[in-house]
């Protein structure tokens, strides 16, 4: 298969990777303004149909494909068909940008101010660019960012026209919309706006699709969206949405086009700006609507020191390679190519593999920095750590990530000590150091008792402020600790056990990582790679046994997967026990948060991550898959139907791997 | 093509004296002339041939590894000149100076580096034949001539697909016919099949040798002794029925031949596809050829009214010679396509047609492609498209350009200067974008000036420029001499070959472009040390979609197995075709080349029915070239 580049290789640790350049070091030097009013002429696509953004507009409304839909609508509907064709044509005007150089320019000089007081870098591969110049005049190309901030895309567009690349057109929720001044601003530096659900909506699926899709076929501009559909609150990636991954590979199946580039995008940050909110909007504080003047009390986090930022640009893959002999082409010739196909099955789980392969893509690229080793070790020690263990155990861990191929940026030429003390002092709304212990900051309450909810909230925001960091390291761990924890449960060195013990929860925990589908024996294998690799464990011809060097290793390991373990149980536990005959499917989250936090303060529970919703509706999206749990449609309401004993039996294999909470 | 290149306009005074000439004649002796139904071809010839027909050393006139005569080749002179050698044609004795530059710019050739042919046969190298002695001993005995000598055995051994000249440049020679037998009538070719089903033989019909579909390739794993059996002795026009405008002609006659000599009645067929000059009317029954002119003649699909095949189970034909019928599925249609693999064509009633009044060539310059793509659909949807009309893409403009001959006035190269400034200063044109349709018109001469209005009417709303006649010309001479040049490639390093498909309209555009780069990227990825020439043209129109043809040639020097690289890239172009709804062939056959696809391209009943046809036709698999199926 062509597509080798694509898959992680047999040894992630020899992936070589580019070097990075500081973007913000010529602009703490020379003048911002000139810079935002310099030449810009970008090297355009070869195949490039050259179209003003009103002109695309009309091409999208008279396009076969959407002619056909209005004409289908408006027999369904009874309506005429100049009214639905005026629908489509509001609707195209409430979704389409309007990109113009001028306000490129006026964020160019705004954003320069903005970074240079947020970041202290802005680092981008310069090779990455190269190639995604190069990608960009050979074929229509795909920008796939990941997407931990809002900063994301102002980031990418802005890089963009640092590099005097072609600018993207960007696909961003509806939500802005409701920002008056600023979603304007964002529509006329090339935002496109979407609805976040319009399930059955004919109509305004043919107009968002034709849209993209004559962007893509013309070459107007490289299209970007989110893989992941929207921010990840937790620093882990999301599951991927396919919806427009379908979109923009469909030109290619039907021939429209020769091939599409899709660019993985890795955008990471040393600290992310939304960290605390997040934090409290997975613990049930509902997120602040987007408005403009929510946008300007914000100022006030640009007095802070948000560290460097990176952004990798990942191999162009070339959908062309990567479909070469799964999807078979010819499959459209019997049907006028302009009538909306659903995809077929062999085609939606192309596109689904893809967009998995996409993700860890992303994931692998991402920056990583000591604090999120520091983050992993501080949430495994919740009374805290003395420095001079976290210093030792840190520089353990660094080696450990290093020999699975973490993407870290470790300054080599520091001591350990100093590198620690600058992260833990960036982090110090996170963190403090007193007497010699680092511990977790808590809010405290002014003389109340530690037991109360209020306490244990503003622990819970701590920890998974804390938990966002060590997330980010999640995608390197995940498979050895799948295998760790399968090893514990299973009780016995051989092999097949192992494996059934590390499939089983590898099911389970599918909507928690970004594990491709039907990839497990892959995955398995990659992790036994890993873990011999390591020394902790030694591969033999039936067994896969433990090294005597290995306890450390293992027990970290276990332990890495041990919040969400426990978050699952309890949301086991409290379908079993808790559950009124029906539960309305909105009434889920916060009555399990409340039975968890009920738990921690009777002391029972230590485990503050169970708390996050993000954890809690994985768990439920898991039940619902494995049939545990099964959702009943009445009207409007979604009600869950629980069935006790799979749920019961679910709860007691998780239990197995995990004694501590047996003892509950 | 127009035969020999020669006459490209017929004023009606001619035309009317050939007609009544011809009328002076029938009157004297009616169907005398072409009535004979004796079988002796030469015998019977009312008007001995001017021209000479198909010799049985067919070598003795024609090249035994390249195309065509062996007096009419290209080369490069000393002084780097390219001209064509021989009298045959119009561009022969001239020197085409703008040839090297164009040859060596696109394919980074160098007229240092040659790679000249074997010179001559080496008669050593050809398997002894395993003759079946008692088939060739009643086949004596019957009166039929046939030959076990390696010149004739070898030339029917191969069509002239890429990979089979090149082998017998490179004097490599594999399996071939062990013996030649060269019928002359249907009777003969009736105890010619009866025998080989007595005696277990393998028969490949022959006609006129120009397939490209490895269709004349001899199956290696074939036991049995292999006989050719060549057609072109059974050449006569056996009659012409003025009344139902139809003339029943033998199948082994040659394109060039049976337009010359119905000519010379008043007639013609109008059939001609770009190899007539040596493909022979059984060849073109067997693989549904196209022609050239099909918009006002038909393809030979609409020409054929009446066919007769000797098969192992006996002839077929039908009893009547009714325009339609409906009488189950049209066995014709059985035979049309079946490339050899159900019996012999012996004799064919098909439609003939007035010779026309006038002919006139013109050009349209489009801007680009899809201009060009998009007025051809327009034509084709006003179902006014001229008796021919091609629409060549920028590389084939570029290297039609680079066949002019040289200039012999300065007033003519001044005009070209001033075309050249017109177009592309004054129009704007991007000389690196433009594309050329020509055009050819048939008919009486008034109807043809407002035919040509017509289409030029519509061209000009796509941006099109009418470009003279001398440009439309020259175009459809490059369908003929494009089989020479590559001759001249082979000799310095490039190799090519020509492939079709045909396609619905709304993806004319997106096929020609992801086909030609995924030639350009197919090269690359192969090790192709420079740039191939990958170009199309839409060659024909119709109602629902138009025919596509691709070149693609490359300079092979630094390739250690060519052909191998070749026949992939090739193989690649074919699956980026049907991925983009294409087909598997226009007119070109399948033979054992394109075998491999057939199943998908008719599904596995639609192949299941045609091997039905072969089981009971053919139980022994006599006609064992193993093609198609």
């Amino acid at each position: 298969m062509a597509s080798k580049s694509l898959y992680s290789g047999r040894d992630p640790v020899l992936k070589k990777r580019d070097d990075f350049e500081d973007v913000l070091e010529e602009r703490r030097n020379s003048s911002d303004l000139r810079y935002a009013l310099r030449c810009y002429t970008p090297a355009l696509y070869k195949g490039l149909v050259p179209c003003k953004a009103s002109m695309l507009k009309s091409i999208v409304l008279q396009s076969d494909s959407l002619q056909y839909v209005v004409g289908q609508v408006s027999a369904e509907c009874g309506e005429s068909r100049e009214a639905v064709q005026e629908e489509a044509a509001l609707l195209l005007e409430e979704m389409a940008h309007r990109l113009q150089l001028g306000t490129i320019r006026f964020f160019a000089f705004t954003l320069s101010k903005a970074f240079k007081a947020l970041f202290r870098g802005v680092c981008v591969n310069e090779e990455g660019i190269q190639r995604l110049q190069q990608a960009i005049q050979e074929h229509p190309v795909v920008l796939l960012p990941s997407h931990r901030s809002y900063m994301d895309f102002l980031m990418m567009s802005y890089i963009l026209y640092t590099y005097d690349l072609a600018l993207p057109v960007i696909a961003a929720g509806m939500d802005f919309i409701s920002m008056k001044f600023v979603g304007e601003m964002l529509r006329m530096s090339g935002a496109f706006f979407i609805r976040r659900s319009f399930g059955g909506d004919k109509l305004y699926w043919a107009v968002f699709s034709e849209y993209v899709k004559t962007m893509l076929r013309n070459g107007y501009a490289p299209i970007e969206f989110f893989l992941e559909g929207t921010r990840s609150r937790t620093g882990k990636s999301l599951t991927p949405k396919t919806g427009l991954l379908n979109i923009v590979m469909e030109p290619f199946f039907k021939g429209e086009v020769f091939d599409v580039n899709l660019v993985p995008v890795s955008i990471s940050y040393e600290r992310i700006l939304e960290e605390s909110l997040y934090a409290r909007e997975l613990l049930g504080v509902p997120k602040p609507k987007e408005s403009t003047s929510g946008l300007l009390k914000a100022r006030r986090i640009l007095s802070e020191d948000y560290g460097s930022m990176h952004v990798y640009f990942g191999h162009p893959v070339s959908i062309r390679s990567l479909a070469q002999g799964h999807i078979s082409r010819s499959q459209h010739n019997l049907l006028p190519r302009h009538i909306p196909q659903k995809p077929t099955a062999d085609t939606q789980a192309f596109v689904n593999d893809t967009a998995f392969r996409l993700v860890r893509l992303q994931e692998e690229n991402m920056v990583l920095k000591p604090w999120v080793l520091l983050a992993t070790l501080l949430l495994q020690n919740p009374d805290g750590m003395d420095l001079s263990t976290l210093t030792e155990q840190a520089d353990w861990l660094r080696r450990l990530a290093l020999a699975f191929g973490a993407f870290l940026d470790w300054p080599d030429h520091e001591p350990c000590s100093k590198v620690i003390s600058s992260s833990l002092a960036l982090h110090k709304n996170l963190v403090c150091v007193s007497g010699g212990r680092v511990r977790l900051v808590v809010e405290e309450l002014p003389g109340a008792e530690s037991a109360t909810e209020e306490a244990g909230f503003n622990r819970a925001v701590s920890v998974l402020s804390c938990a966002s960091y060590r997330n980010q390291i999640l995608h390197l761990f995940v498979r050895p600790a799948l295998i760790a924890v399968a090893m514990q449960t299973a009780n016995c060195s051989r092999k097949d056990e192992v494996f059934n013990c590390f499939n089983f929860l590898r099911n389970v925990f599918s909507n928690e990582f970004i594990l491709c589908p039907g990839a497990a024996v892959q995955d398995f294998e990659e992790a036994c790679y890993l873990l011999g690799k390591c020394g902790a464990v030694q591969e033999l011809q039936q067994d896969l046994v433990m090294s005597q060097s290995g306890q450390t290793t293992l027990a970290f390991l276990c332990s890495v997967l041990d919040p969400f373990l426990q978050g699952y149980q309890v949301v086991c536990r409290y379908l079993c026990e808790e559950l009124e005959e029906n539960l309305l499917e909105n009434k889920f989250v916060p009555a399990v948060r409340s039975f968890t936090l009920q738990l921690i303060l009777s002391g029972s529970l230590k485990c503050y991550e169970a708390l996050s919703s993000d954890l809690q509706k994985n768990a439920l999206a898991a039940l619902i898959r494995l049939k545990a749990v099964r959702r009943v449609k009445a009207g409007d309401q979604v009600t869950l139907k629980v069935n006790k004993i799979a749920v019961n039996s679910l709860e007691d294999t998780l239990g197995k791997t995990n004694p501590c909470l047996r003892r509950l | 093509l127009h035969s020999g290149g020669s006459t490209s306009r017929i004023s009606s005074q001619d035309r009317l004296r050939v007609i009544s000439g011809h009328l002076h004649q029938r009157a004297q002796d009616g169907h005398a002339a072409v009535s004979a139904q004796e079988c002796k071809a030469e015998a019977s010839r009312a008007n001995p041939a001017k021209a000479a027909p198909v010799p049985k050393r067919r070598h003795d006139i024609m090249k035994w590894n390249g195309w065509g005569y062996s007096d009419s080749r290209f080369l490069f002179n000393k002084k780097g000149q390219a001209e064509f050698t021989g009298k045959r044609y119009r561009l022969s004795g001239l020197i085409l100076p703008s040839l090297k530059d164009w040859f060596e710019g696109t394919f980074g050739a160098n007229l240092q580096h040659k790679s000249p042919a074997t010179p001559a046969l080496n008669v050593s190298a050809v398997p002894p034949p395993n003759l079946n002695e008692s088939f060739v001993e009643e086949l004596k005995a019957a009166g039929v001539a046939l030959s076990q000598e390696p010149e004739d055995r070898v030339f029917r051994s191969h069509g002239h697909c890429l990979h089979e000249i090149f082998a017998l440049r490179e004097g490599r020679i594999s399996r071939v016919p062990d013996l030649v037998v060269w019928p002359s009538c249907h009777n003969d070719v009736v105890k010619i099949v009866e025998l080989a089903c007595k005696h277990n033989v393998c028969l490949i019909p022959y006609g006129g040798g120009t397939s490209v579909s490895s269709a004349l390739e001899c199956p290696p794993e074939e036991t049995r002794s292999i006989v050719s059996l060549d057609t072109s002795q059974m050449n006569r026009i056996l009659w012409i029925d003025e009344k139902n405008l139809t003339a029943h002609v033998e199948a082994g006659i040659i394109g060039q031949d049976l337009e010359r000599q119905l000519n010379e009645s008043g007639y013609c067929t109008g059939h001609e596809p770009d190899s007539m000059e040596f493909s022979s009317l059984g060849g073109w029954v067997a693989t549904r050829a196209s022609g050239m002119k099909k918009n006002i003649y038909g393809n030979i699909e609409d020409l054929v009214v009446h066919i007769k095949m000797v098969t192992p189970r006996g002839v077929i034909e039908k009893s009547c010679q009714g325009p339609r019928m409906s009488t189950g599925p049209d066995i014709h249609h059985f035979i049309m396509g079946s490339e050899g693999t159900l019996g012999v064509v012996t004799e064919v009633t098909m439609k003939i047609r007035p010779v026309p009044e006038y002919q006139k060539y013109g050009s349209i310059v489009f801007p680009n492609f899809q201009q060009g793509v998009a007025c051809l659909r327009e034509v084709a949807k006003q179902r006014c498209a001229p008796a021919s009309i091609r629409l060549m893409d920028n590389e084939q403009f570029q290297f039609g350009h680079a066949l002019k001959p040289q200039v012999s006035s300065i007033f003519t190269s001044f005009l070209d200067g001033l075309k050249k400034f017109y177009i592309t200063k004054f129009k704007g044109f991007d000389p690196h974008h433009l594309c050329v349709a020509t055009l050819l018109f048939e008919g009486d001469r008034e109807k043809v000036l407002q035919h040509e209005k017509q289409v030029y009417d519509i061209a000009a709303k796509f941006g099109g420029l009418a470009a003279g006649e001398d440009n439309g010309q020259r175009g459809y001479m490059l369908t003929f001499v494009i089989a020479y040049l590559r001759d001249l490639g082979m000799d310095y390093y490039v190799i090519g070959e020509s492939f079709e498909t045909s396609v619905p309209w709304d993806r004319v555009l997106d096929l020609c472009r992801n086909v030609k780069e995924r030639i350009v990227r197919e090269c690359k990825e192969r090790g192709v040390q420079f740039p191939p020439l990958s170009t199309c043209r839409v060659t024909q129109t119709y109602d629902a979609g138009a025919c596509v043809y691709f070149y693609f040639a490359f300079n092979y020097r630094g390739l250690s197995d060519p052909i191998h690289v070749y026949e992939n890239v090739e193989h690649a172009a074919r699956e980026e075709i049907l991925a983009n709804g294409g087909s598997l062939s226009h007119h070109h056959g399948v033979g054992k080349l394109r075998k491999e696809w057939m199943k998908e391209a008719v599904s596995t009943v639609g192949l299941g029915m045609l091997k039905s046809v072969k089981e009971y036709v053919d139980p022994s698999n006599i006609f064992g070239n193993r093609n198609l199926l």
